[in-house]
């Protein structure tokens, strides 16, 4: 019996397939760049950080301290994306059914997940884009071509470990819950990790803990892709690696536990 | 040929838990090619998850949960499906044709953009954002999602809730075009006539079992009850005596009867008031059945709590 009903089942080509996936991650690019409510606090609250501290005052401190804001609003501007695309869309969409739609649905494995997470690549992307344009006009930044580059790929690689922060923290809260949650470790986490002012101007304590954050060492890359960071990167990277496998083991075993 | 009568769709003895609450309690359905089956019952009867279970969305915690000879959770089986749900906030950015185009992406060999836009009457509604739709706009929307990808199955659960008549009308000419093709389909409403109006068979639900399978008209004969109304005088303790009477009251000047023997009851309502005026004899609808057949069940299930109705 169950031969003759399968045989009867149209077959998905690979190049379907494909398509498939292709579609999810148009789809989700789309919606959200048609969502200034999403992209609009996403390019600002760094942009207009950097203007002010990184550009405007920093003039006094000469083009360094230009030069070090960029790495560090850059990895401020890429943590949005991941924790709030990735983490309160996930929050609301299984709140509004769209997820339990999406499961009932022949979708392939994993094109959800995977058309959320290019589409914070794509928006972690445009914001360093963004800052990078400040820094080379306003800021009078001189950077390499190699050095741009290394920075736009950093932060469009580097959102992806808060991609599964913001993935777990939307497996815990539904709905509208999830935003607020977002900002008190977003924000607290910026700044304690040196995002806002360099980590030497911040208290000894917070210093000696900073290396907990994923911020921290995502900044350490960041600093390092603009020439000013001379250590090994190893270690940073792996953390990231290691931290982002975490989250995402976690909050896949939460989804499939409760949806 | 056998496998034409193997079900697109079963629930056998299915069995699901939440904590304390049995939400199905050995639910037993069927569902063949071809046919639409509408599931009734009350808010908790267990119509959600009899579908949750056949969509894949939870598993049984007992007994066997069948699409298309498969569990329902692998994909192969699910590419076969469409669905229409009860709640799904749709991304709201997003234009008509490109949810359309999104959700016939998966499926193997669905139907041309412009067929299913003309099936589901969203032809006008292609270019615009599923934000600015109204609710029946986009409900229309939905059902055009479950049927893009040449489903062999629909789940429609409360499809029309939000239409106006006219687009219920049209929903229901185009889910009878697509049983007539051979599609089957499982549909959860609310109103009574939908089911009427559509199924073949019906299957009432409570407290997690099915309490009841078969024909719209042996569901109504099922509950051999009429309704007799008229305008009389006579007192309410007189009709209530007689043995062919099932239920009396009175609003107004009118009495409503519900007996089993409409006929022995009217000659014995003319006889005992000659000036008995407006008198109307009415089969018991599919609501009548519906309700009495839940209250049966319901009150087998908890005498104690019965109250005297």
């Amino acid at each position: 019996m169950n031969t003759a009903m399968l045989s009867a089942a149209p077959a998905m080509p690979r190049g379907r397939i494909i398509g498939a996936y292709l579609q999810e991650a148009r789809s989700e690019c789309l919606r959200y760049m048609r969502a200034p409510g999403f992209m609009l606090p996403i390019m600002l609250f760094p942009g207009i950080f950097y203007l002010l501290f990184g550009v405007l005052m920093a003039k006094s401190n000469g083009a360094d301290a230009t030069r070090y804001l960029l790495a560090s609003y850059g990895v401020f501007g890429v943590m949005s994306p991941g924790l709030f695309g990735f983490g309160v869309s996930l929050a609301l969409e299984r709140d509004g059914g769209l997820l339990t739609f999406k499961r009932a649905l022949p979708m392939p494995p994993g094109a959800y997940l995977l058309g959320k997470m290019l589409m914070a690549m794509a928006a972690a992307g445009v914001v360093i884009l963004l800052l990078l344009t400040m820094a080379l006009t306003l800021g009078h930044v001189s950077l390499s071509l190699t050095q741009a580059g290394a920075l736009l790929l950093t932060g469009v690689f580097g959102v992806l470990p808060f991609c599964a922060l913001g993935m777990y923290v939307g497996t815990l809260i539904k709905g509208q819950g999830a935003p607020g949650m977002l900002q008190l470790v977003y924000l607290p986490m910026s700044f304690m990790s040196g995002l806002w002012f360099p980590l030497p101007m911040l208290p000894k304590v917070l210093q000696q803990i900073a290396p907990v954050w994923p911020s921290y060492h995502l900044d350490m890359l960041a600093l390092a892709a603009v020439g000013m960071n001379k250590g090994s990167l190893l270690g940073h990277a792996l953390v990231l690696v290691g931290l982002a496998a975490a989250f995402l083991l976690m909050a896949a075993r939460r989804l499939r536990r409760h949806g | 040929m056998p496998h034409s009568i193997d079900p697109v769709a079963r629930l056998g003895g299915a069995v699901k838990r939440y904590g304390q609450l049995v939400a199905l309690d050995g639910a037993q359905l069927q569902l063949q090619r071809g046919e639409l089956l509408a599931l009734l019952g009350p808010n908790g009867a267990g119509k959600s998850t009899a579908i949750g279970l056949l969509l894949g969305l939870i598993r049984a915690d007992a007994g066997s949960v069948e699409l298309f000879g498969q569990d329902p959770q692998r994909i192969e089986a699910r590419r076969r499906i469409g669905v229409m749900l009860q709640n799904a906030e749709l991304p709201p950015t997003l234009r008509v044709g490109e949810l359309l185009r999104l959700t016939a992406s998966y499926y193997p060999a669905p139907r041309a953009l412009a067929e299913s836009a003309e099936l589901a009457g969203v032809t006008d509604l292609l270019g615009r954002p599923y934000a600015k739709l109204s609710g029946g706009q986009q409900r229309r929307v939905q059902f055009a999602l479950a049927l893009c990808g040449r489903p062999e199955l629909l789940f429609l659960d409360e499809p029309t809730v939000g239409m106006d008549i006219e687009a219920r009308q049209k929903l229901w000419a185009t889910i009878r075009q697509l049983i007539a093709e051979g599609c089957s389909v499982l549909l959860t409403t609310h109103y009574l006539e939908e089911a009427e109006a559509l199924a073949d068979r019906v299957c009432v639900m409570s407290r997690g079992r099915m309490i009841h399978e078969g024909t719209v008209d042996q569901l109504r004969a099922r509950v051999a009850l009429k309704r007799i109304r008229c305008l009389s005088a006579l007192p309410l303790d007189t009709v209530c005596g007689w043995p062919e009477v099932n239920e009396v009251r009175r609003e107004n000047e009118r009495l409503h009867i519900t007996a089993t023997e409409a006929e022995a009851v009217v000659r014995r309502l003319l006889a005992a008031d000659p000036h008995l005026r407006e008198l109307e004899v009415q089969r018991a609808g599919l609501a009548e059945a519906f309700t009495e057949l839940t209250r049966d069940a319901d009150e087998a299930a908890d005498t104690h709590q019965r109250e005297a109705a």
